[in-house]
């Protein structure tokens, strides 16, 4: 079993919503990262998902966009990426880590390279934007050996049929975008959100996770409600951006805290 | 052998092109796929297009002589594919018509698009007008700087122009916006894309759409001379001229196609867009092609005098061709092509785009080692009064 599902699992037995924030490793600078993930874990994130920087963020809105950009000024690259998820492991063994990002910097690397660094790190799941399930073989079939997830998108346009084909390969959690749009798009319509998790749960056994539009304690809340797990992205992002350097994994962790507060007051 | 059949039916051209898109795009792409294949076998949508490009666009474009040219050279005679009298100037407008007869026929009242130097997005204002269309262009901030005339021929045509702040703010950066756009407004909004680059099917559609260039040329060309040309040649920014006349050739083995990039500064400098010659393989903007990229997978900035070539990757397809050795590719540089170009202005009274010249270099380049009796046809795919300013520029004269 992996720490994904076993950790979704004993949520899911006592009757609680999974809580998955994100943010974009570099931004604002690398040694925040550490501090941060850890912030979040104490203030009740179940699992981490790290962006890694790419050039050209073609599914993210402007704040996640930023935040790749201010990374890659940085110079933060792919093994920078991974070297964090290690270092976090040497204190944390229990909290999985998703990666989510673009196919180029993992095909330049080449993706068993990849796949192998990311099993000795410690890296539990990987969403790769742009692999939809027909273009997501390789990568796929190089995780399969290791007990890493391969992470997929499901979208309100995505027909049943490919519902059907994404539940044969996705493991771990799938991720139900809630909008149709870019990252941090504003609105969410949560009685949509029920009838498509409905029609997602028909085909899909594993957890799902809702993301895209979650960006307060009352949405996070109303989803919390009807999903496994809620994906906080661009809110958290938006909270680095505008934090001092020093009081980041503070501001981020206060947000985060509140979340749990509000997700836990749902059952 | 079997006749050439690319791309497979899920848009692969062996490990290049694909559909390399966040699943929120795929319900749009798989719509389009669908209303694609049926026009492309719909006589009626065919035979209306067919009407759009001989009265709108100007077709058949001639194909030219260059006599005084190929005698000054000495070697192979060299003919010119006259895209650059079509409507609005270039090749692009082939495409363009008929992505919005597309649109049209799916109901979309609103077509967006990405632009460079502000060609395609011309080209797509133009088509939005002649359809009474909604039509935002997105356009790098750097770019709208630098082709104020563009943008001011974009607005005249009743576009809107976006400029794009992210990113390296040029071309690139235009095209993320651009899907971003669509992926938010796909239920009114049809993406015009301009080059054969993008995820399935848009480098086929592109293609086909272009590809009139090369079947006129599989006609005028015998009319004119008894047989095929000896090669084939067509600048390569993302491609979508050179498919357009290499596609027709590529069963008649014996004629060569020679795709053109931009060495800008020269391949050593570091500073060009040849994708092809100097790149490596990777995934941009939905597909699997030859990427210019730093060692960590970021896609990195380019150069090039003529700002249609200037682009980090290239269609898929050219990529297939250059590894399967259908055709190859070359680099010519900035101070070539535009040494091309006044050649081109004093010999034959034809003022050439900067993008064109690049292939007219070229051809410049081999036509003497050649025999007088060999061929080279060369697409001028575009006129050059777009490049005024940057010609003078170079020659230190500020209009």
């Amino acid at each position: 079993m992996s720490r994904i599902e076993n950790v979704l699992s004993k949520l899911h037995a006592q009757k609680r919503c999974a809580l998955i924030p994100f943010f974009t490793v570099g931004d604002p600078d690398l040694s925040t990262c550490l501090p941060t993930m850890h912030a979040m874990v104490s203030a009740g994130a179940d699992v981490i998902e790290l962006g890694v920087p790419f050039s050209d963020p073609m599914a993210d809105g402007p704040v996640i966009q930023r935040a790749s950009e201010r990374a890659l000024k940085n110079n933060v690259r792919l093994v920078d990426v991974l070297q964090v998820v290690k270092e976090f492991r040497q204190t944390n063994q229990d909290t999985p880590i998703v990666l989510m990002g673009y196919a180029n910097p993992i095909e330049r690397m080449g993706v068993d390279a990849f796949v192998s660094s990311c099993h000795q790190v410690g890296v539990d799941g990987v969403l790769v934007v742009d692999y939809p399930p027909s273009e997501a073989q390789a990568l796929s079939q190089a995780l399969a050996p290791y007990s890493i997830d391969p992470i997929f998108l499901i979208a309100p346009t995505t027909t049943d049929d490919r519902v059907k084909e994404i539940a044969l390969m996705a493991k771990g959690y799938v991720y139900y975008v809630s909008l149709r749009g870019v990252t941090g798009a504003s609105h969410i319509d949560v009685e949509d959100v029920k009838n498509q998790l409905d029609r997602i749960k028909q085909h899909v056994t594993i957890p799902v996770g809702v993301g895209f539009g979650i960006r307060d304690a009352k949405t996070a809340q109303a989803i919390g409600e009807l999903a496994d797990a809620v994906v906080v992205g661009s809110r958290i992002v938006e909270t680095i951006e505008k934090s001092e350097k020093d009081s980041i994994p503070h501001e981020v962790g206060a947000f985060i805290k509140e979340l749990r507060h509000a997700l836990d007051n749902s059952l | 052998m079997k006749p050439y059949d690319m791309p497979s039916s899920d848009g692969h051209f062996g490990p290049y092109g694909g559909t390399f898109v966040s699943e929120t795009l795929i319900a749009a792409i798989e719509n389009l796929k669908k209303e694609y294949l049926f026009i492309r076998d719909d006589p009626a949508f065919q035979q209306e297009l067919a009407y759009e490009l001989k009265h709108y666009v100007g077709r058949p474009s001639p194909i030219y002589h260059a006599k005084r040219l190929s005698d000054s050279l000495g070697g192979a005679q060299i003919y010119l594919k006259r895209e650059d009298l079509n409507h609005t100037g270039a090749h692009k407008i082939n495409n363009t018509v008929g992505q919005a007869m597309l649109a049209k026929r799916m109901g979309k009242p609103r077509v967006i698009a990405e632009t460079g130097a502000g060609q395609h997005g011309v080209a797509t204002a133009t088509v939005a007008a002649r359809y009474g269309m909604e039509c935002v262009v997105y356009m790098g901030a750097e770019d709208v700087k630098r082709q104020a005339q563009n943008v001011y021929r974009m607005k005249l045509l009743g576009a809107e122009v976006v400029p794009v702040t992210s990113g390296s703010r040029t071309l690139k950066d235009a095209l993320n916006e651009a899907m971003r756009d669509w992926v938010t407004n796909v239920h009114n909004t049809f993406y015009i894309i301009g080059t054969v680059a993008g995820p399935h099917p848009y480098p086929m559609m592109v293609r086909d759409f272009n590809s009139v260039v090369g079947r006129e040329c599989l006609v005028q060309m015998p009319d004119m001379i008894g047989r095929h040309p000896d090669a084939v040649l067509a600048c390569v920014g993302g491609g979508s001229n050179a498919m357009g006349i290499f596609y027709p050739y590529i069963n008649e083995k014996e004629v060569q196609l020679i795709g053109v990039e931009a060495g800008g500064e020269g391949i050593a400098s570091g500073r060009h867009s040849a994708s092809l010659s100097a790149g490596s393989p990777g995934v941009l903007h939905g597909n699997r092609t030859y990427l210019l990229q730093d060692d960590n997978g970021q896609i990195i900035e380019t150069h090039s005098i003529s700002a249609g070539l200037d682009y980090p990757g290239v269609g898929p397809e050219h990529a297939w061709l250059k590894d399967s050795g259908r055709a190859h590719y070359v680099a010519i540089n900035d101070d070539e092509a535009l040494k091309a170009f006044h050649t081109l202005c004093r010999l034959e009274g034809i003022i050439p785009a900067l993008e064109s010249s690049h292939a007219l270099a070229h051809a410049i380049k081999i036509a003497p080692t050649l025999a007088k009796d060999k061929v080279l046809l060369v697409n001028l795919s575009g006129r050059g009064d777009k490049d005024m300013a940057t010609v003078a520029e170079q020659s230190g004269i500020t209009l």
